[in-house]
């Protein structure tokens, strides 16, 4: 039962008549949770806000509901094995958390050189299909957060085309575990080719389409613009990475300053930001998209035939023919599949351009198939961040703009 | 300016306090042996070398070894786009650093992190709680002795304000309340399971004493001739 209470209210006339000065009064602040679990957090993020009125005077986010303990698992199987863990980090990219763990592996043992020039453009090719998928969500999503709903459905339309093609080309939509250390689980299928080049046709006139929706949209405008400013120097305190860093008009993109694979062959721009607001990042992801869609017709011009292993029976599984009739070949596959590639002793530090940043592997070896200790630098744990420093001051509203506009997953967040 | 270059001159700047560089696979390491003085030598990295962006901060579980655990510290140069490595000690003993989140705010969750994982406190950090396992958690899973399928621990208690204004009506579960099952209608009764049903009756009896009645369909009759 409802019990009846009255409600105190301070008298600011009475305090008038009695000759005391009136004085402004301080209204309590209201702490607000948001999430764990809410439409417009991406994942499970809670961010626990104190509020004066509508202004945000304090958030805290609170992270770790989607931990599993990644780093701790990696250091209990091969290199191999690990694989499919990094599909569930960014788990809207996992063709490109492949490569990148594939490709620092690779690093440790020194053979990150030798890979098969098919190898390299089919891996360029999944990094920028992953980096489209990705971009497309967070920009179908932001708009949702924002209040356009129709965006949503054109993005997810083009993204089911992605997923296709992932299909075709691993197996699998979501969970690809498509790389392999020194090569790839299986070559292209036929005609994947024109598929993918159907596609592309298709995207572009899409994300054309889609982006006459937001970008001169003044709804859209009103409640990106001027919100969630992060300056560079800022940023860079803050560690960001990825279009997050670019839109805060800081041009480092690793796939420009360290190339790795078949970057430093590929013509593309990296797009930066001026004001470094929620819109500037929106917009970086769009131009992202057209230098992805850019990037993935040269590869698929240039695609070269030949091998996709690095021919080299200690890291890469023989062909099965050869395991059955050779004595050599049966011990390296017994060898790989029981103790894992040996990699030396010592450490290095792999960082690649995801789509939602730099996605890094730590990985310190004390020689054998296994890690010593493996730790993943993850883009959206980095940019979470700066959070608690850029919400105070803006109106409860904008954050499902700020946030959306970070494009984070909490999948490889927590880890 | 290369990476090594830029290793050397940090260590000119604390002589005897930072080992020669090495190198590995194109990454140039240097070993601080004295992990108070990481702040020192983190700003004049910073302020003099360049290095504004710190990349990640990581920790490694020596188990058995002594000092116990490394700390390693990612730095970035966007001025020169140069990497450096720095690694320091610490005991098990001692557990503790200085923090580095006066030079780089972004030090700040990498910290948390470590404290979270391995138990490494960080002197100096603003706000040093745990950030993926939840506060009271008593252990530090990423320690190598803790094993992989993880330990029994209590989970916090869930945190309720005010009952919510249906509460105790007929809609609303709670959860670990004693009739949750009976309540909930997606459990199916084999109709053949005599015991089952009988079970469930008892659990309507609750029901009905707690709230005087019974909501739903009302009790099931046993099947004639199933037990």
């Amino acid at each position: 039962m409802a019990e009846s209470r009255e409600i105190l209210l301070p008298d600011a006339a009475a305090g008038s008549d009695t000759g005391e000065p009136l004085r402004e009064l301080e209204g309590e602040r209201m702490v607000l949770n948001v999430g764990p679990s809410h439409p417009a957090t991406h994942g499970v993020l809670r961010i626990v806000l104190e509020l004066d009125g509508e202004i945000i005077t304090k958030a805290r986010p609170e992270i770790g509901y989607l931990h599993r303990g990644d780093e701790k698992i990696a250091e209990n199987m091969t290199y191999t094995q690990f694989i499919p863990y990094t599909d569930r980090l960014d788990y809207l990219a996992p063709l490109a958390n492949n490569v990148a763990y594939a490709l620092a592996v690779e690093k440790l043992l020194g053979i990150d050189r030798q890979l098969p020039p098919r190898c390299q453009y089919i891996r360029v090719i999944c990094c920028e299909l992953a980096r489209l998928s990705s971009h497309l969500l967070g920009m179908g999503s932001y708009a949702m957060d924002v209040g356009a709903m129709t965006v949503f459905l054109h993005t997810f339309t083009e993204r089911e085309k992605i997923y296709n093609l992932c299909e075709s080309l691993t197996g699998a939509r979501f969970t690809t575990a498509y790389t392999r250390i020194g090569g790839l689980s299986r070559d292209l299928p036929p005609g994947w080719v024109e598929q993918c080049r159907k596609f592309l046709h298709e995207v572009v006139v899409n994300i054309d389409e889609t982006e006459t929706f937001l970008t001169r949209n003044r709804i859209f405008m009103d409640r990106t613009q001027g919100v969630g400013v992060i300056p560079k120097d800022v940023a860079i305190d803050y560690g960001l990475s990825g279009p997050n860093l670019r839109g805060s008009g800081v041009d480092h993109d690793l796939r420009k300053a360290h190339p790795y694979l078949v970057y430093d062959q590929l013509k593309f721009d990296v797009p930066v930001g001026a004001t470094g607001d929620c819109y500037d990042r929106y917009l970086v992801r769009v131009e992202e998209m057209r230098q992805c869609v850019r990037l993935l017709h040269q590869c698929l011009d240039k695609l070269p035939g030949g091998p996709i292993n690095v021919p080299d029976g200690k890291v890469v599984l023989p062909p099965k023919d050869r395991v059955l009739t050779r004595m050599e070949e049966l011990i390296h596959h017994f060898i790989n599949v029981t103790q894992g590639v040996n990699a030396p002793p010592g450490e290095i530090y792999f960082g690649h351009e995801n789509p939602k940043g730099e996605l890094g592997f730590y990985i310190n070896s004390k020689g054998g198939g296994t890690p010593h200790r493996l730790k993943i630098r993850s883009p959206s744990f980095v940019n979470l961040s700066i959070l608690s420093h850029l919400l105070p001051g803006h109106m409860l509203s904008d954050v499902t703009a700020v946030l959306g506009s970070f494009d984070f997953v909490m999948g490889e967040a927590d880890r | 300016m290369t990476s090594l270059e830029l290793a050397q001159q940090l260590r000119g700047g604390f002589p005897g306090l930072i080992s020669e560089p090495s190198e590995f696979r194109g990454e140039v390491t240097l070993k601080v042996s004295d992990a108070e003085r990481m702040p020192e030598i983190c700003a004049l990295a910073k302020k003099e070398l360049g290095f504004d962006y710190l990349v990640d901060i990581t920790s490694i579980d020596n188990y058995g070894e002594d000092p116990r655990f490394t700390l390693v510290y990612h730095l970035y140069g966007y001025g020169h786009h140069c990497q450096l490595r720095l690694k320091t000690e610490v005991s098990d003993e001692k557990s503790e650093v200085p923090t580095v989140t006066v030079v780089w705010r972004t030090a700040d969750w990498h910290e948390r992190e470590i404290y979270d994982m391995m138990g490494i406190r960080f002197r100096g950090h603003p706000d040093l709680r745990r950030i993926l396992m939840w506060e009271g958690y008593p252990y530090f899973p990423l320690r190598k002795d803790f094993p992989l399928a993880g330990k029994p621990s209590d989970v916090p208690e869930v945190a309720f304000t005010n009952p919510s204004p249906m509460a105790g009506g007929p809609f609303v579960t709670i959860a670990g309340g004693k009739d949750t099952i009976a309540r909930e209608p997606r459990v199916r009764i084999p109709e053949t399971d005599a015991l089952e049903t009988n079970a469930r009756l008892e659990r309507r009896q609750d029901v009905r004493e707690a709230h005087g009645h019974a909501h739903g369909p009302g009790p099931i009759e046993p099947k004639k001739g199933a037990s």
